[in-house]
């Protein structure tokens, strides 16, 4: 019995932490999505969703039934097993990066003796992220790199003229947009001297400036325009441009299959939020914050986590605020804004970066 | 039983002789452009598979090496396949033997 | 334990997609296949304790090569192969090749099973740091040649795709309009 707990324990425990990491930022993403809604609405001068509850509350919930029971339709000469598959791989990739999100700091307060059979042994601190690896920031960049597999196919799965029109821009906007955003990272990652986010996070509780954003501004503004373009959000949704496309990339999808997608979406922009706020305005981290409560302790965690939350939720107002403000780009002045315009300024702070750590300024 | 030094050389060799049988087999260019790709992927199993038997990163740069070469086989590759599709309207390398007679 | 069955689970996945990307005619299905490959590999990698390669693998590999493929096959809207018609021989030549190769990949398995390197204990060569050392320090001259080698393949690319005259393929479409 002891043995048997003993090989289950960190399996249980590593599957309670995943599921209560992925509910949260599914639900977080359910609201986002009529926080969008009702945003939108005020800054149109409208009212936005408010039949479903209070204020619409439950408007997410009516929506998520609404999409499980249509009818779900495939087009008759789409390639099946790549249409099917097409969904799955965007949500998949996702929510793939949900896993090395550091959601607060360590909890070292706690103690674990009262765990059976001495499983509480050695356990010094709680951490409050998933898993802390040594790459954890190129996974991420790789992870979602992947996902654009899902709107490429997607697009050329369902036998339409719209949708291959929308994969093919995908395609080619993600990477082109995708070199600019590992450019803009390397600045903050040559400054931290690590890859990994929790290290990011202690680099920046040292720094002088405290947050990462005041030395690394251009790098931030570059990484954020770089993001919306990833995650195909206006002022850069060519993929999916409705006036020119019908939807783009998902015209031929419905039911449950498209909801995969706008989540995926969705939960996208989460974890760009989640990297702006990791990278940039030091995560968790509130300066002076140690002052109030030991660092270790629980108040430190959870007003901390509330810190990061609100930081995360600022940069989905901005997603939805772009997107009620500006207007598309051209398919050309995209390209050219990418290589022409974003590349190189991306470099020029990456080498301006580097002689000023090579001075010791930074 | 844990996985051997031995047991990845062999599926680097079964993956390396599935990428050589398929650049003879395939007949476009793009297939056999992937067909090369999966066989310098079978010959980094080996390097990353050395770098951990004798803990030691030379291994790993090695493979970083053959990816950059790859990244550039693909930029000029895929670059010749567009300028032969324009000019023949197919991929097929049976199509690029017009030095032949 | 556990590693012994990630390892068969990711290297039999990764000789069946190796096997479905020959098998397949359809060049989008080879593609996909590949990336599957590409990807299992990148879990074989992190079982080798190599986080930092296995993460560059599905960067640059399933991330950047093989959507460049995908767009390219995409662009060209390409038909299945043909089946060989004047090349008969290659099958044979082909399956005389893969013979050879499979014997020698059993002759080596023998032959390094006979003589067993077990593990070091000690894992940290993947470490990003024991990389960003080795490259910078003892391999300084590899990485810029590398870089250099990029540089070349992107003036080399440029010109390869520029447009000089019109092709045949302009032509087709000019008539395939009227």
């Amino acid at each position: 019995m002891e043995e048997i707990v003993k090989t289950l324990f960190p399996l249980i425990v590593y599957f309670t932490a995943i599921f209560l990491a992925f509910n949260g930022v599914l639900i977080i993403v359910a609201y986002t999505v009529l926080a969008e809604r009702k945003i939108l609405g005020w800054i149109q001068g409208r009212i936005g969703p408010n039949r479903v509850g209070p204020w619409g509350l439950l408007q997410p919930f009516a929506d998520l039934l609404k999409f499980i029971f249509k009818e779900d339709i495939a087009p008759d000469k789409s390639t099946k097993f790549v249409y099917f598959l097409a969904p799955l791989v965007a949500l998949i990739c996702a929510l793939m990066p949900i896993v090395v999100y550091p959601f607060g700091p360590p909890i070292k307060t706690i103690d674990w003796s009262f765990l059976p059979y001495g499983l509480g042994e050695g356990i010094r601190q709680l951490p409050l992220v998933i898993a802390d690896f040594d790459v954890a920031l190129l996974y991420v960049l790789s992870v979602t790199s992947v996902g654009v597999y899902g709107i490429a196919l997607a697009g050329w799965a369902s036998n339409s003229k719209y949708s291959l029109m929308g994969g093919l821009r995908s395609s080619a906007q993600m990477i082109s947009y995708e070199l600019a955003m590992g450019a803009s990272v390397l600045g903050v990652v040559m400054m931290a001297g690590s890859l990994s986010l929790t290290k990011i996070i202690e680099a920046q509780t040292r720094y002088p400036t405290r947050w990462f954003i005041i030395p690394q501004f251009i790098g931030f503004i570059v990484f954020l325009i770089a993001a919306f373009a990833e995650t195909n959000r206006v002022p850069f949704d060519l993929p999916e441009a409705e006036t020119e496309l019908v939807a783009g990339f998902h015209t031929e999808y419905s039911a449950l299959k498209f909801a995969l997608f706008f989540m995926a979406e969705y939960v996208n922009m989460f974890t760009v939020s989640v990297m702006c706020s990791t990278l940039f305005l030091g995560g968790w981290y509130v300066p002076g914050l140690s002052r109030i409560f030991e660092y270790g302790s629980i108040p430190y965690a959870i007003v901390s986590h509330i810190a990061f939350l609100l930081k995360i939720f600022f940069f989905l107002f901005l997603y939805i605020w772009v997107r009620g403000t500006l207007p598309r780009f051209r398919f050309d002045q995209l390209m050219s804004f990418g290589w022409k315009f974003l590349l190189p300024v991306a470099i020029g702070n990456l080498v301006f970066t580097t002689i000023m750590v090579y001075l010791g300024i930074f | 039983m844990e996985p051997t030094l031995a047991s990845y050389l062999a599926l680097s060799g079964i993956l390396f002789t599935i990428g050589a049988v398929g650049v003879i087999f395939k007949r476009n260019a793009i297939g056999m452009f992937m067909c090369i790709e999966l066989m310098l992927n079978a010959v980094n199993i080996t390097f990353v598979g050395f770098s951990r038997f004798y803990n030691d990163a030379t291994g790993q740069l090695f493979v970083f090496m053959v990816m950059s070469v790859a990244a550039a086989e693909a930029a000029i590759g895929l670059g010749i396949i567009i300028a032969f599709f324009r000019n023949r309207i197919s991929v097929d390398v049976d199509d690029a033997s017009i030095l032949k007679n | 334990m556990i590693t012994t069955l990630l390892f068969f689970l990711f290297a039999g996945f990764a000789i069946a997609c190796a096997g479905l990307m020959v098998y397949h005619k359809n060049p989008l299905y080879s593609a996909i296949s590949l990336i599957g490959v590409f990807i299992a590999l990148a879990c074989i990698y992190m079982l080798l304790a190599a986080p930092f390669i296995a993460a560059v693998q599905v960067l640059v590999y399933a991330g950047a090569i093989m959507v460049l493929v995908i767009f390219v096959i995409m662009l060209l809207n390409l038909e299945e192969d043909k089946p060989l018609t004047r090349l008969r021989h290659l099958y044979l030549i082909g399956s005389i090749l893969g013979l050879v190769l499979l014997a020698q990949t059993l002759f080596i398995f023998y032959a390094v099973k006979k003589s067993p390197q077990s593990a070091q204990e000690q894992a940290d060569a993947g470490l990003t740091l024991n990389i960003g050392r080795a490259m910078f320090t003892e391999y300084l001259l590899p990485v810029e040649i590398a870089g250099v080698l990029l540089l070349m393949a992107i003036v080399g690319a440029m010109v390869l795709s520029r447009r000089l005259k019109e092709t045949r393929l302009d032509i087709a479409q000019k008539e395939k309009r009227r």
